[in-house]
């Protein structure tokens, strides 16, 4: 039996975490394969059926990478994301799914090498836990 | 013909002018009326009335009317308790022809605590009138001899009306005008909530009488004696609108180990001492919540034995 | 607006139990506006409903559709040729909505997705608050425009109770004393006579006491 090999969909701010990309590149970390990324101009934009979509295409984990409190550029952006992931987590838990399948993290320049970090770990978190859901037989 | 509006001895030991002395007494948590008739037989000669609670605090105990027949046949007065929580105008009213036709005299009407405090938090509350409404109410059905809907009754009961009122309860300003709402009613009779704060109580009495309100109705002042520290604490933090204040606190914890209820005792004594002196109160309505076996004793240090014979 | 709050979601699942073809469907009107049952909370349970299917291997086919509202039959007449094709409805409606459809739709399987709460409004944005009970005579002007039926816990009429404490109601330190706030009021207008006065019992024949209620205005009867 393979390995199992988690699908991860991760969303992540232009600015803090775009910053703490490129960080990270010029550290020479490379990105897991399975982790899709999804760019957007501020995190706070991003609804709660846009990480709730991904596990119903068959995603296991979901995470958004926005900005420190005090820094984004919108003013409340990674406030707003952290709810809706709150929102999401207490959903995914009524359908008996572990809330751990999505979080968010706060970044910035000076902790570009986190984003890499970030992805590795919720790789292996997710790892873990299995699949989300059982194959489809429609 | 009698001037007595109903005739029970509670009424004729206030219209006689004497310092009327009630007590209370919380009915079984079942059918068991054993210790029912223990507490009356603590209270008897003790008090000129006792008051039978009506699922007090939202729990449920044998009916407030039942129990007082059981402690009118042990030969102590009983002061029928109504909460507007449970019955609705139907209930209400035939109740009250129920208590009277068994011999009950006094009822003391009130709101009721909500049931969320209680143990069926689940219920459906009634409140399809107010105690103001339930006063008036009683009244009408005395005075008049009619119901709420203007249907005459055949022989009307004669009940001694009374009413509760905590003035203590915020906001404050308006406790003395809901109290003359009350009066203006019909009550005949005013108990009023556990008085700890004396300060706040005498400006209270104050403009009682200041607004001629105890010539109108026998205002009974309420006392409950701190049985412990634990007491008073509960009492000052956790039951809405009730005043302890931190001096009360602070003698029940100087007093000597073991001997803060004996300490509440000496206070509860102390109070009803004042209160016979203070202008407007015309007795004391003493709460020994659990304590009925103590009533006797409170009674005798503050000098209210024998009770008066109208 | 009528106030409602999603049901937990796996009491709609429980609904929708071994149902293939589920249509959630959503109303315009109030429970938009409290934002748990436009579109947008449309999308959500649809959504919700598709990935614990799919977590049992089961593709679990959820329809999406919004109503200009679910209590005027027009509009739900527009849903006429898809529920049919439906197992089951889902209205996020209050309760009037999933009533509404089921008269329509007879054949149809429809339940309620959210619970009625009260009639209210945003005190904040994502705080509601009950305002008034429906009991079909308003006597707000007796008591400076607040509604003591509604908002006292023991529809007190006449004052406020003992346990009113700091402003608060006493079954929770959440709930205003709403006597509180018209004694103060009258006072603040130097008008505390107004409530001195002995107000009657209430005649709740107009309430929900008296029955179901109807209203018919004749001058827009067709």
């Amino acid at each position: 039996m393979s390995e199992f090999v988690p699908k991860i969909m991760a969303f992540y701010c232009s600015n803090c975490a775009t910053s703490a990309a490129k960080v990270s590149h010029g550290m020479s970390k490379t990105m897991p394969s399975n982790v899709h990324m999804i760019h957007v101009p501020c995190t706070g934009r991003i609804e709660t059926l846009h990480l709730l979509k991904p596990f119903e295409e068959g995603a296991d984990g979901v995470y958004v990478a926005g900005c420190q409190h005090d820094s984004c550029q919108y003013i409340g952006g990674i406030a707003k994301a952290e709810k809706r992931v709150l929102q999401v987590k207490k959903i995914l838990e009524q359908l008996g799914i572990d809330p751990g399948r999505i979080e968010v993290f706060s970044l910035s320049a000076a902790l570009g090498y986190r984003f890499v970090d970030i992805a590795w770990e919720m790789t292996e978190k997710i790892r873990r836990m299995g699949p989300a859901s059982m194959s489809v037989n429609p | 013909m009698s001037d007595y509006k109903a005739g029970s001895n509670l009424e004729k030991v206030l219209k006689a002018g004497k310092f009327a002395f009630t007590g209370e007494c919380g009915p079984p948590q079942g059918a068991n009326i054993t210790k029912l008739k223990e507490k009356a037989a603590h209270l008897k000669g003790c008090v000129d009335a006792v008051n039978i609670t009506d699922n007090q605090t939202a729990v449920v105990r044998m009916s407030s009317w039942a129990a007082s027949l059981t402690v009118l046949q042990e030969g102590v007065e009983p002061n029928f308790q109504m909460v507007c929580r449970d019955r609705n105008r139907l209930a209400a009213q035939s109740d009250v022809l129920g208590v009277y036709s068994h011999g009950i005299r006094n009822m003391l009407c009130l709101s009721g605590d909500h049931q969320k405090f209680g143990n069926h938090p689940e219920a459906k509350n009634v409140f399809d009138i107010d105690s103001i409404q339930l006063i008036n109410v009683v009244k009408t059905m005395r005075d008049e001899g009619k119901f709420m809907n203007g249907q005459e009754i055949d022989v009307p009961p004669k009940l001694f009306i009374g009413a509760a009122s905590n003035p203590f309860a915020e906001p404050y300003e308006f406790r003395v005008f809901r109290l003359a709402k009350k009066i203006a009613a019909g009550a005949d009779f005013i108990q009023t909530q556990c008085i700890y704060n004396m300060v706040r109580f005498r400006d209270f009495m104050k403009r009682v009488v200041d607004m001629g309100l105890h010539e109108k109705c026998y205002i009974l002042a309420g006392v409950t004696p701190m049985k412990s520290v634990g007491m008073a604490q509960y009492m000052a933090k956790q039951v809405p609108g009730m005043d302890v204040p931190d001096s009360l606190i602070k003698r029940l914890k100087g007093a000597p180990k073991g001997k803060a209820a004996a300490e509440g005792i000496k206070m509860a004594v102390e109070q009803i001492q004042e209160f016979k002196e203070m202008p407007g109160v015309a007795g004391v309505h003493l709460m020994a919540i659990e304590w009925e076996h103590r009533v006797r004793e409170i009674a005798e240090l503050a000098g209210m034995l024998p009770r008066p014979v109208v | 607006m009528i106030v409602a709050e999603a049901k937990p979601i796996s009491e709609i699942l429980t609904m929708v139990k071994g149902l293939k073809k589920v249509l959630v469907l959503g109303c315009k009107g109030c429970v938009t506006v409290c934002n748990v049952g436009g579109a947008k909370e449309a999308g959500i349970l649809a959504s919700s409903i598709r990935i614990a299917g799919r977590k049992e291997g089961i593709m679990v086919d959820v329809g999406e559709h919004t109503l200009e509202r679910q209590c005027d039959p027009e509009y739900i007449e527009e849903v006429k040729d898809i529920v049919p094709s439906y197992d089951a409805v889902v209205s996020i409606a209050c309760g009037v909505g999933p009533q509404f459809l089921s008269e329509r739709y007879p054949g149809a399987k429809v339940f309620p997705g959210v619970n009625t709460k009260f009639m209210g409004g945003a005190v904040a944005h994502g705080i509601w608050s009950e305002r008034c009970a429906g009991c079909g005579t308003c006597v707000i002007h007796y008591f400076g425009g607040m509604c003591p039926i509604a908002r006292c816990s023991k529809s007190l009429m006449n004052g406020p109770c003992g346990g009113s404490s700091h402003g608060k109601c006493e079954i929770s330190k959440d709930v205003d004393c709403i006597w509180d706030m018209i004694v103060r009021k009258a006072m603040d207008q130097g008008r505390l006579n107004d409530l001195l006065e002995f107000r009657p019992p209430k005649s709740w024949t107009t309430a929900r006491d008296g029955g179901p209620r109807r209203m018919i205005r004749e001058e827009l009867v067709k």
